[in-house]
């Protein structure tokens, strides 16, 4: 297997992810797009994990994968208190840092 | 990425791994289907089950570059929990049933589809540029079973024991902070 395999599929889901993060309105969306990108990251750690043949890129995908999970945690915890304020979780209502 | 993987074959006489390749390749079009349904999709419970398979596809690909420990994990957390806080947050915002048309910026594709295209050729360039046809062995090569998460636990109990017990408290401080937010009092 080449190694470019891994590393283009990474490439591929970090875009459609920069996307969604850009183009999504509603703050769930924006998160799982998060997601999306964190995970591509952790293909792209374990394809030079496997190239380099040692195990630190399998240590940092875990660390990643924990993170990414407590992230969600508290964003959606966020999502929620703004919902309970607000009834809404458009991204674009929360403009009050707007000059 | 399967037709660059034929021509380079056909130039030199060595294993091209043509199970793996073709199971990279079903997978990956499973995911990359997935992921486009996840930023596009106008009903918000099917982006979120089509997150569920683009994660199961990132474990299966873990399994390919014999990562086993961190696909099950892969499985297990973001599957199995992170996915279920994902559904019930779309339940608690009450999210429309059904199409929604409101999930969108207002031309949001005109500043997102350059972006990412943009940034989706500089990255293939520099890979392809790079890492032309480096490759890597799908099996055989280096420890495979449990050896290797004897290996992978021993690491992450010596040289990376501290970012772990950071991880813990990171962890305690999200566990703590959700609740503090998320309480109705």
């Amino acid at each position: 297997m080449l190694i470019n395999q891994f590393l283009v599929l990474g490439a591929v889901l970090f875009c459609i992810g920069v996307y969604g993060v850009i183009v999504r309105k509603n703050a769930v969306l924006v998160l799982m797009s998060i997601e999306l990108i964190l995970n591509s990251v952790n293909i792209n750690l374990l394809a030079f994990d496997r190239l380099n043949g040692g195990n630190d890129g399998a240590v940092f995908a875990l660390y990643i994968i924990a993170v990414a999970a407590a992230e969600v945690g508290v964003g959606l915890a966020m999502v929620l208190l703004i919902f309970r304020n607000r009834k809404t979780i458009s991204l674009d209502d929360l403009s009050e840092m707007k000059g | 990425m399967l037709f660059a993987s034929v021509t380079i074959a056909s130039d030199i006489a060595v294993d091209i791994e043509v199970a793996q390749t073709v199971g990279f390749g079903i997978i990956a079009a499973l995911m990359v289907a997935g992921a486009l349904n996840v930023v596009l999709s106008k009903n918000v419970v099917h982006a979120a089950l089509s997150l569920v398979m683009v994660m199961s596809g990132a474990a299966a690909q873990y399994l390919l570059l014999a990562a086993e420990f961190v696909a099950v994990t892969q499985v297990l957390i973001y599957v199995g929990s992170v996915m279920v806080l994902f559904l019930f947050g779309v339940m608690l915002t009450r999210a429309k049933l059904g199409k929604d048309t409101d999930l969108n910026n207002h031309n949001g594709w005109a500043l997102g589809l350059p972006i990412s295209l943009l940034l989706l050729g500089v990255m293939v360039y520099a890979l392809i540029d790079g890492f032309d046809d480096t490759r890597i062995s799908g099996s055989g090569a280096g420890t495979i079973g449990s050896s290797a998460n004897v290996l992978l636990s021993d690491r992450i109990f010596s040289t990376y024991a501290l970012p772990f017990w950071a991880l813990s408290f990171v962890l305690l401080a999200a566990v703590i902070g959700a609740i503090v937010l998320a309480r109705k009092d």
